[in-house]
Formats: structure tokens, C-alpha cells, sequence
């Protein structure tokens, strides 16, 4: 089963991600920010992250930045979550190390395709 | 996909959170001045607004999403400097979050969208985004983009034959792309057969084990176009080679086949989505079904969703911090523990021994459900800056309208206050702080000559203060002008010219029903049924108004509510063989009665004279014809029993009671569930002794007391 970390600082946003993941058979934790999600990935494994841009405290592109730099996250796929109007943010996040993006609004299939392309 | 009620639910707290980010743009543009460019605060604004979209989308509230949009691109030029702040932004963007306010309102109510309202917006938006444009000649993408969504060509499909170069850049696994995982989804395009290039891989020494040396050719059969297979490589765009082309076709049999096969697909799925192949189709198929699914659901059942929607609503949710919890947990388990302490003792319960645990037993269970009452209360308990939020806004709002300049300063507005409490309280501050707006405050030139500052303070404050919260609203206007008010009450016939009013008196003739001194009404304030409704409201909560005033110097109007409504300090008192709990908020002091004091006025009115002022006494043990008895001059039955003197909105009432016992807190049960609602009492309370008690509501008492007296009384008690 695979350990998906849902960082974003909308809690509904979290939950749509958490409940499709859940029942896709996708196993899910939530975190609020940048900074919550680097110390729960740190102390835990997971097999994909993704990721909102725009939060409070740390933002995701900071915060792939730093999962970067953590050794078990070097090659762990990251997906930022962006909206159409943000091809921007689409390449700051690549520059970041995102290997790639899920553009907001999203339904459940498109999110679970973009999860099928990353993992293996 | 889910469940109808998993969606609701969601649903439900992106309309809260949205609300919340509301909160936040308001706040933001009400700190963003004109020509600033306070980075944090527009991106904070910004980000709000973002999220807002986001949500709205995904959710299916297309409205909203759209709306937003326009914000959002606006406030996007706004954070990248390309455009200023000005006042006219700052106002359409404050009409744009009371226009979503509306539209979020509208989802819970299950009503309409005022539509209207969004398409002026909208197109107040556009004109300024237009603006922009016209000046740096870039023409309308957003609108270009969406025509090209919505003229979907609908392509023939034929098998094509694709090669591809793919030679990624050796960084590329770091980003977490793995490039056989691409050739994987290819793959599922059609039939893909993949050829390696190893040549550029550079001898072992020198191969660093976190770089892709390897180039690739493929060759892909498929219909896919070749945006399609583009978009696989779209997320390494950046790090790699990329070449696709289209061969000349070996052999075009099956073309036909497959036509016939894509031909009979309903069009709509076309239009809805941008691809056309097989991986596509089949995820534009759920997404049909799952349209389908939601219209047929919410066409029959409108008024069922409504209702459905309603009921959350009115409900309510409190958005408790993970800390409060932890707390309420935490006694629990000492609770727990003391439980399993005490149940020790009742299987050894034989020695002293054992006596003196079981009393050390029970007063931890004491200690350990006070608490726990305490940490459960406090999840109720919100700050107070939800319900003063929305002043800035109101005051910013008035003091152009009325062209006057005013500072507002909050204090307190962490202060935490029970959430039923704050839903009450809202409108009767508004009432509050717009007289201070309208009434207090003077015009700048008034100010000028009475050698004030120009600009008006209004002050809100709140603090807890002995198991009360303590609202202040306070102006350094003109003050309640006492002259105009007596002449006023006199002419209405309240009170009469030679009766004798302290200040204090005249100040409460603010609060008498039909009250207004306002010359002309002028749509803020001033229509007269303001100042009672607003002490009506604040004393059907358990509080008390205050006024404190000086001509010319300001007014401070004081509000003391009661912490939470479930629970309060009660005063028990017992009347005959009856235990009544009088709220402790309103007791001024209790007195042992003298019988030269007592006098009968009139047909059956007994007052007390207490510090030069003359109070009416309740008896509640014989209320019908407590007034026959006392005429019958047989006051001397009243010695040493005793009097609690009550004061509810400035007037004082006294209460004959036969003894008082504890104060202790009480746990208020609402009568009306069981039973209907009787003017004066509160509801009722059960005590330790399992005994039922009455609470009793000093200003319903003081009501019906006085409705079944004389006029004259009425204005007795009410000044």
C-alpha cells in the first residue's frame, strides 16, 4: 500500500485529495504546511507527496527544496498542486525539484491519474 | 465516486474555510492603503483568494470559481507590482467578498445566486483587467483560452505512427521522474516499442549512480495526436530532449475499424474533454456519470437538499484547537483513573484504612470533574475577534458616508467567549458602535472648535473579569446630551418634568421602548426601536448595559455578558419549602429587612427604602396576593427576612426570600424543551441533592411584576 503525504492549507482541499486517495486503496496523512509536513515526512515513509503552493509558514516550493536535501526524499515523486493560470509556478516548482503537477480544479480521475504516472 | 454525505460534509467546510479566507481579504484590503505595496498583505489577500478558487472549482461551485478568477488575476498584477493599489480597487474588492459572502450564504441556504449582483462585479472587473491590457497591448488570454476550450474540434480518429527521441538530461530521476515509468503510460497509448542508446554512457569511473545517461528511441503506434504524447513528457519538458514525429503510415486497415468503433460516442464527451483517446474517454465517461449522477440527484429532491442544508446550518460547527481536546482528554483519563481508584475501595472497603482513601477518592473526582467542566467548556469558547472583525469594515463604511474621520482601536480580541453568546451579541454591538459612529463622533469642524483631534476615536474593548465578559465601546464624542433626552422623555410622556432623575437616570431613558432623540432618522441609526432591542438582547443573555457619559468629553458603554450560557454562578435561596437560583451577575447585595423601612405606596405596591432610593419588593412565595396581605398593615411579619436587591438594566428590584444558601455553579436546563417557556425563569437547574430548582430571570420577573402594576411603576422601574 502506498504512503501518500496531502500537504495544504485548505482543510477541504485536504479532504477531497485524503478521500479519493483512501478509496483508491492509497493509504494518506494530512498536514497544515510547509513546516508540519517536513517534520512529519522526516519521521516517517512515504511514497509520494503532493503538495499546495500557496501556505502559510513554509511554502511548497520551500518545502520540496528541503525534502531534497533529505536523503530517503531525493528521488520520492512530489506533485504540486497549481491552477491553470500558474505556469509560473508550474516551472518554479520544477526548478524546486517537483517531478510534476495536478492543475486545480481536479476530480478524483484526473487526480488518480496523475498518482498512477509516478508510481511504480 | 463518494458518498453524498462524505461531499456534503466537505462541501460544508469549504464553504466555512472560504468564509474564513473571506475574513481574511476583508482584513487584508481594510489594511491596504493606496499606493502601498505591503507585500504581505496583498499576498496573504492574494492567497485567499487563490484557495477560494481552487475549492470552488473543485467542488463544482463553477460560480464561484469563475468569479474568483477575475479577483484573482487582478490581484495577481496587484502582488507582481505591474498594477497599483488605489482606492477604487480596494472598494471593488471589498464588493467582491461581500458578493461571495452572499454566494457562500447561498450555497448553505440552498437559494439562488444573485446574479445580478456577479455579473455587474464581473463586469467591473473586466474593465480594469481591460484597462491594463488596452495600455500594454497583450491581448485577452483568459477569454481566448476559454472560446478555445468551448469550440472543441472534434478530430477523426486514425492510427498514426509516432517516433520519438527522448534523451533526458542525467539530472532527471532527481526530480523524481523515472523515464520508464513514462514509457509505461506511453505504452498504455498503444503499442510502444522502446530502443536504448547507451552510447553516451561514460566509462564506470566516472558514472555517477544518481544520473540517467541513457537516450531512447521509440516508436509508438496509437491515435493518439501529438499533444497527447507530449503532455506524458510534460512534467520533463524542461529536462530533456525531446523530439516527436509523425512517420508516413504502413498500413492504414484499421483505420476505418476504429472509426466506426469512436463514431456512435455522444458528443458531449467531446466537448467536455479536450482529448479524444482511449485513456481519456474512459476518464470523461466517469466524469459524465458522475454529472449525471449529481443532476439527477439535485433536480427532484431541491427542496430535500435544502432543507438538508438548513439543518447543518443551524447546527453549527465549532472549529476546536487540537490543544483544547488534548486537554479534555487528558482529564478523562484522570477521571479514569480516580474511577478505578474508588472502585479499589468497594471491594476492600473493611478498615480506616480504606475509609480515609475513599475521602481522598472523592474529592479527586471533585477536583477532576471541575475540571473537566472547565476544559469542556472551553471548546465552546471562541475569540472574540469573529464578532469584531466586521467592524473595520463598518466604520470605514460609515465614517465616508457620514465624511467623518475615525480611528478604531480594538483591545482584547483574543478575549474567548462562548460561542452561542457571540452569535447574539453581534448585532446589538453593531447597534452600539454605529450610534458612537452616527451620534458620538462630531463633524471635523465641530472637533475642530472644541479643540479635539480631527480624526474621532472609537474604542472596542473586551476582557474577562470575575466569570463575566466585559464589552466596552467607547467614543471621545460628544456625549449623551442630557438636556435633549429630558426634554425628549418629558414630551413622550416617560417621565415628568418635576420628577427628580440622577444622571445615571437619564442616560437609561436611552434604553425606554420608542426612544430616539435623533432629529432626523438618518437610515444608519436613529429609527428609534434601537437602543431597547439592544438592551432586551443583552439582557435575555444573562448581561447588563452600562452607559458612562460626559457632555463633549465621550461616552462608554459598558456590556457585561456572562461567559457561556450553559453554565452560570447562581445564588440558591430558598422560599418556603422551594430552592430558587437567582443568577449572580444580577444581585447587587442582600439585606435583612427593617420594618421602619418598609413603606406601602399607593394600593399595593411595597417598597423599601435603601440607600435614598425606593425599590419594589417581589415576594415569589405569594406573588397573587401579596399586595391584599400587605395592606392589611401586617408589615411586622416581614422582620429579619430577607431581601436580595437585584438590578437588571439600572432598574433595581428586591426579592423576599425566607433564607440563602450556596453560590455554587449551575448547569442551566432549558425548560422549554419539556415544558414551555414561562416569563420569568431562565430554565431550571438540578441539584447536587437531585432536587429540581427554578432559575429565576430577574428582568422577566421584573416585567411581569410590572405589568400586573400600575403605569406608574413601569416608570419607576424602568428609570
Amino acid at each position: 500500500m502506498y504512503n501518500v503525504l496531502v500537504v495544504d492549507d485548505s482543510p477541504s482541499m485536504r479532504s477531497m485529495i485524503s478521500l479519493t486517495l483512501d478509496q483508491a486503496g492509497y493509504k494518506t496523512q494530512e498536514t497544515n504546511d510547509g513546516v508540519e509536513a517536513l517534520a512529519v515526512a522526516k519521521s516517517n515513509r512515504f511514497d509520494l507527496i503532493i503538495t499546495d503552493i500557496n501556505m502559510p509558514e513554509m511554502d511548497g516550493i520551500q518545502l520540496i527544496k528541503e525534502l531534497r536535501c533529505v536523503e530517503q526524499y531525493k528521488f520520492t515523486p512530489i506533485l504540486v498542486l497549481t491552477t491553470e493560470s500558474g505556469n509560473n509556478m508550474k516551472m518554479k516548482g520544477k526548478e524546486a525539484g517537483a517531478t510534476g503537477w495536478i492543475v486545480k480544479p481536479f476530480d478524483p480521475g484526473k487526480l488518480l491519474s496523475a498518482l498512477a504516472r509516478v508510481l511504480d | 465516486m463518494f458518498d453524498d454525505e462524505d461531499m456534503d460534509e466537505i462541501k460544508q467546510i469549504f464553504v466555512e474555510e472560504s468564509n474564513e479566507g473571506l475574513d481574511v481579504m476583508e482584513s487584508g484590503l481594510l489594511e491596504l492603503k493606496p499606493g502601498s505595496s505591503d507585500s504581505e498583505t496583498i499576498n496573504n489577500i492574494f492567497r485567499a483568494a487563490h484557495s477560494i478558487k481552487g475549492g470552488g472549482g473543485t467542488f463544482g461551485f463553477t460560480e464561484i470559481a469563475d468569479f474568483t478568477h477575475g479577483i484573482e488575476t487582478l490581484l495577481d498584477e496587484v502582488r507582481d507590482g505591474s498594477r497599483s493599489v488605489t482606492e477604487d480597487i480596494i472598494q471593488l474588492f471589498l464588493e467582491c467578498v461581500d458578493c461571495l459572502r452572499g454566494m457562500l450564504n447561498s450555497i448553505n441556504d440552498g437559494a439562488d445566486y444573485d446574479n445580478e449582483r456577479i455579473t455587474k462585479l464581473s463586469a467591473r472587473i473586466q474593465t480594469f483587467l481591460d484597462q491594463k491590457q488596452d495600455a500594454s497591448n497583450i491581448t485577452n488570454n483568459a477569454s481566448s483560452n476559454n472560446e478555445e476550450k468551448v469550440i472543441e474540434t472534434i478530430t477523426q480518429v486514425v492510427t498514426r505512427y509516432w517516433d520519438i527521441y527522448f534523451k533526458p538530461y542525467p539530472g532527471i530521476i532527481k526530480g523524481g521522474n523515472e523515464p520508464y515509468r513514462i514509457f509505461r503510460e506511453l505504452a498504455k497509448l498503444g503499442t510502444l516499442d522502446v530502443k536504448s542508446d547507451i552510447t553516451s554512457i561514460p566509462d564506470f569511473g566516472e558514472i555517477n549512480p544518481e544520473n540517467c545517461y541513457i537516450a531512447w528511441n521509440l516508436s509508438l503506434i496509437s491515435e493518439v495526436n501529438e499533444d497527447e504524447i507530449y503532455e506524458l513528457f510534460s512534467w520533463v519538458s524542461e529536462e530533456c530532449e525531446l523530439e516527436i514525429t509523425e512517420k508516413a503510415p504502413e498500413a492504414s486497415l484499421l483505420t476505418e475499424e476504429s472509426e466506426l468503433t469512436e463514431e456512435p460516442e455522444p458528443e458531449e464527451s467531446h466537448i467536455n474533454n479536450k482529448t479524444d483517446s482511449n485513456k481519456a474517454n474512459s476518464s470523461a465517461l466517469i466524469e459524465k456519470s458522475n454529472n449525471e449522477q449529481l443532476s439527477q440527484e439535485a433536480v427532484p429532491a431541491t427542496s430535500e437538499v435544502k432543507k438538508k442544508s438548513k439543518s447543518t446550518v443551524d447546527t453549527g460547527s465549532v472549529r476546536v484547537g487540537i490543544q483544547k481536546i488534548d486537554n479534555l482528554l487528558d482529564l478523562v483519563g484522570e477521571l479514569i483513573i480516580t474511577q478505578s481508584m474508588l472502585a479499589r475501595f468497594g471491594k476492600e472497603s473493611n478498615s480506616d484504612e480504606s475509609l480515609k482513601d475513599l475521602r481522598d477518592g472523592l474529592e479527586l473526582l471533585g477536583r477532576n470533574t471541575r475540571e473537566l467542566q472547565e476544559s469542556a467548556m472551553q471548546i465552546r469558547m471562541l475569540p472574540i475577534k469573529v464578532v469584531f472583525s466586521r467592524f473595520p469594515r463598518l466604520i470605514r463604511d460609515l465614517s465616508s458616508k457620514l465624511d467623518k474621520k475615525i480611528i478604531l482601536n480594538i483591545q482584547g480580541e483574543t478575549t474567548e467567549i462562548d460561542k452561542l453568546v457571540m452569535e447574539k451579541i453581534g448585532d446589538p454591538l453593531v447597534h452600539l458602535v454605529r450610534n458612537s459612529v452616527d451620534h458620538g463622533i462630531e463633524q471635523v469642524d465641530v472637533r475642530r472648535a472644541l479643540g479635539k483631534p480631527d480624526a474621532g476615536t472609537i474604542t472596542l474593548s473586551a476582557m474577562q473579569e470575575a466569570g463575566n465578559i466585559v464589552i466596552t465601546i467607547g467614543d471621545d464624542g460628544a456625549g449623551l446630551n442630557k438636556q435633549r433626552i429630558l426634554e425628549k422623555a418629558i414630551a413622550k410622556g416617560i417621565v415628568q418634568p418635576n420628577d427628580n432623575l440622577t444622571d445615571e437616570n437619564i442616560h437609561n431613558l436611552i434604553f425606554h421602548p420608542g426612544f430616539s432623540t435623533a432629529e432626523t432618522v438618518s437610515g444608519l441609526s436613529g429609527r428609534g426601536v434601537g437602543m431597547d432591542v439592544v438592551k432586551r438582547n443583552i439582557s435575555d443573555l444573562g448581561g447588563r448595559v452600562i452607559i458612562k457619559s460626559k457632555e463633549d468629553v465621550g461616552s462608554q458603554i459598558i456590556v457585561k455578558l456572562p461567559l457561556t450560557l450553559a453554565i452560570m454562578e447562581g445564588q440558591l435561596v430558598r422560599v418556603n419549602d422551594m430552592i430558587y437560583v437567582i443568577p449572580l451577575l444580577s444581585i447587587l447585595e442582600s439585606v435583612l429587612i427593617e420594618v421602619k423601612d418598609l413603606s406601602l405606596i399607593g394600593y399595593d405596591l411595597l417598597v423599601y427604602h435603601f440607600r435614598g432610593e425606593h425599590i419594589p419588593i417581589i415576594s415569589l412565595g405569594e406573588q397573587d396576593d401579596f399586595g391584599e396581605r400587605c395592606k392589611a398593615k401586617n408589615l411586622q411579619r416581614l422582620k429579619d427576612k430577607l431581601l436580595v436587591i437585584c438590578e437588571i438594566g439600572g432598574a433595581k428590584i428586591g426579592l423576599l426570600v425566607d433564607d440563602l444558601s450556596d453560590q455554587q455553579q449551575v448547569v442551566i436546563k432549558n425548560l422549554e424543551t419539556n415544558f414551555k417557556k414561562m416569563p420569568g425563569l431562565l430554565g431550571a437547574t438540578i441539584l447536587g441533592s437531585g432536587k429540581v430548582a427554578l432559575i429565576l430571570d430577574i428582568g422577566g420577573l421584573a416585567s411581569v411584576f410590572m405589568h400586573g402594576n400600575s403605569s406608574k411603576v413601569t416608570n419607576q422601574i424602568t428609570t
